[in-house]
């Protein structure tokens, strides 16, 4: 091993046989996955290296290899250092047990010892923002108070490899931030951190190499940047180019089977702002649902619909094209629906498409699933993500307080200031 | 080398991680650079075993206490089994050290199910969650055996010096424990039906075991399966150094280490041969 590498893996795999659970397998009808496969892979001391890849590409499994917590199929890996690895927020919190006792678990299960604990104490429940709660049983914190909590702990790990899976997905966007700042600073400090993350902006801004796993291989790996821009290109060729052919859709509902359909959905794309498909949209850039259709013989009174989902299936709108009075002529047409000021914020979201003339004539529950990526690391995006929560994001104006029915010469004078 | 001093170490120490094979070892190197760890799971299965619960503590003395009674009921007056010494101080301190021992067995052989979430998130030596729960349980058997020291001054009864003893006893108990806990608490991970046969067998063994009665009781056809239980030498002669009842039976005790040291060593060698997969399958 190369005395600059951190991390070397050669030919490094990882088997999975489903239907093990339980019982013994019998030999013939079990399945096997490889979740990793041939996985050369190296990090320099020091660096800050991201990895990428779809749901399900290995990223998991190779990080669970390295943190030692499964042993691999095939091939080694050599590590050089004390690794702290952080797949989960609170591993091994305990609920009954105070604040003040779940720092000093967690601490020691990520492998810090009592001496380094007491001394980063007041300084991780600082971050945390949790010192008036430290001695209360942590079941009864608020999510987001626990959540920081167990965040601090891992953020004042010094291990010589901090390994981190996608944990900034929970916690608000203010503490995400702060948390990307302190890994920022781990990385500066010299010391190796690997960061899997769907974020791509954090990747971007963390790490200045990157690998991009796709189904358990290296598909690239080099400079984040040109791995990232690999990778996202990728993503919207797999899914179509981001033009998504409806002709047979299977989550289609055929209306009225016995009736012809007259109306038909033949494709969908959405635009971005330079009319390009895509599938991908920073948070609050405008939407536009280009949608084909047939008709396949002359209909009056067509309506069409676009409706924004969640993955769960909520609606959160739905756009109305409004009722077209005259005749339309069997043929093919295009409609398109602008949403200028898109509100979704980041996250995924599926696109329902519904033709009626009177009757329902087409109806496409999932003609297309796309994704809002966050922007929170942008500047101009800063003040929405901060006061953002729940599904949509609205703009709003506040006015200065007023008072009502307070005595007028005690609301000149306010008493209590603070909470 | 470029890299900064803290990283000079680390070429002392580069981990090489391989597909396991045969008997892995079982990283009693780790477990003690993760000493404290050990010691924060101990510490936290004391504090959290009866969070929550109205009577607190008191549950380690409640349970002997309360079988106590039932036994003197059923066994020394229905059954008209005579001890020499009162019955109640009689049963009461040989029952402390088992609900020690089957406590410690129950729990072991749960632990790692129990620690799922630890174990397929961070990695630690596994056998630190299989020691700490026997680690824990000493407790218990303190606070237990602060309640047969006040039957004792009840019945103005004077132990006899070689009390002194029977800390080895309670680590032969803690041993065998531990060995069983090996073996179980891994078949645990593949076979859930450990949870339910382990609470079973532990209430067949509590009779099988000279708990309740004095060794002198056993009729004689089944005098060999009774030496052959592990757990009779343990009790019978923690009851010979804590009352001063009997003689220390060499075989029986033979019998206690002999099983405690195959346990023991046998039970690590399978953990660390299934360790690997724990993390796959829980």
């Amino acid at each position: 091993m190369s005395s600059d590498l951190a991390i070397e893996t050669r030919g490094l795999g990882k088997r999975y046989v489903l239907g093990e659970r339980g019982r013994t397998p019998r030999r013939r009808n079990r399945e096997e996955i490889w979740a990793l496969r041939d996985v050369d892979f190296e990090v320099e001391l020091g660096s800050a290296v991201g990895v990428v890849g779809h749901n399900g590409a290995g990223k998991t499994t190779l990080l669970k290899i390295l943190s030692r917590i499964t042993a691999p199929t095939t091939g080694e890996a050599r590590i050089k250092g004390h690794v702290g690895s952080l797949l989960e927020v609170g591993t091994g919190f305990h609920p009954e047990l105070s604040g003040r006792d779940n720092v000093y678990l967690n601490g020691a299960i990520l492998g810090m010892g009592r001496r380094e604990i007491k001394g980063k104490f007041d300084e991780i429940v600082g971050f945390a923002e949790v010192e008036r709660f430290i001695d209360t049983p942590v079941k009864r914190y608020s999510s987001g108070m626990y959540v920081r909590l167990a965040f601090a702990v891992a953020a004042h790990l010094e291990p010589d490899i901090l390994i981190v899976d996608e944990v900034l997905a929970v916690g608000d966007a203010s503490f995400q931030r702060k948390c990307l700042g302190k890994m920022g600073e781990v990385s500066h400090e010299g010391r190796t951190v690997l960061f899997v993350s769907h974020n791509m902006a954090a990747i971007r801004s963390l790490t200045s190499r990157a690998a991009w796993l796709d189904h358990g291989r290296v598909a690239a790996a080099g400079h984040t940047s040109d791995v990232v821009s690999a990778y996202l290109a990728s993503a919207v060729e797999e899914e179509a180019t981001g033009v998504v052919d409806l002709t047979e859709n299977s989550s289609r509902r055929t209306v009225g089977k016995w009736m012809a359909q007259r109306v038909r959905f033949t494709s969908v794309a959405l635009l971005d702002a330079h009319d390009e498909p895509t599938l991908t949209f920073g948070e609050g850039k405008p939407l536009r649902v280009d949608m084909r259709f047939e008709v396949r013989e002359p209909v009056r009174f067509l309506e069409l619909y676009v409706r924004v989902k969640s993955t769960e299936g909520q609606r959160l709108f739905t756009s109305y094209g409004g009722q077209r009075e005259s005749v339309l002529q069997a043929g093919s047409y295009q409609a398109t629906c602008e949403i200028p000021d898109n509100p979704l914020r980041p996250g995924r979201y599926v696109i329902e498409l519904v033709a009626r003339a009177a009757d329902p004539e087409d109806i496409i529950p999932t003609a297309l699933a796309f994704t809002i990526e966050a922007g929170y690391l942008e500047e101009e995006n800063l003040r929405y993500a901060v006061s953002a929560d729940g599904l949509v994001r609205v703009q709003s104006s506040w006015t200065d307080l007023e008072p009502v029915g307070v005595p007028a010469d005690l609301a000149r004078e306010p008493r209590f200031v603070g909470p | 080398m470029s890299a900064a001093s803290s990283l000079e170490r680390q070429h002392s120490q580069t981990l090489v991680i391989r597909p396991p094979s045969g008997f892995s070892s079982l990283g009693i190197k780790d477990l003690w650079r993760f000493r404290e760890l050990l010691f924060f799971l101990t510490w936290r299965d004391i504090k959290i075993r009866y969070k929550q619960t109205l009577l607190g503590a008191a549950w380690a003395i409640l349970q002997p206490f309360l079988t106590m009674i039932v036994f003197t009921v059923v066994i020394n007056h229905i059954g008209r089994i005579k001890t020499p010494v009162p019955y109640p101080l009689f049963s009461l301190s040989t029952l402390a050290l088992w609900y020690y021992f089957s406590n410690a067995v129950n729990l072991t052989s749960g632990s790692l199910v129990g620690s799922g979430p630890l174990i397929t998130k961070v990695y630690f030596p596994r056998l630190a969650v299989v020691i700490s729960p026997v680690l824990a349980g000493l407790v218990d058997f303190v606070l237990g055996f602060l309640l047969v020291v006040a039957t004792m001054v009840y019945y103005g009864f004077t132990p006899p010096l070689r009390i002194l003893l029977m800390p080895l006893f309670v680590v032969l108990a803690g041993l065998v424990a531990f060995g069983l806990g090996l073996v179980l608490s891994a078949l645990n991970v593949r076979y859930r039906d450990i949870r339910y046969a382990v609470p079973f067998v532990l209430t067949l063994w509590l009779w099988a075991t000279p708990v309740a009665y004095p060794g002198g009781a056993v009729p004689a056809k089944y005098k060999l399966l009774y030496t052959l239980n592990p757990m009779t030498g343990v009790v019978e002669g923690y009851r010979w150094a804590v009352l001063g009842l009997g003689h220390i039976h060499y075989t029986s005790l033979a019998i206690s280490i002999g099983t405690a040291i195959v346990l023991v060593v046998g039970g690590a060698l399978y953990f660390s041969r299934a360790e690997r997969a724990f993390a796959d399958v829980i």
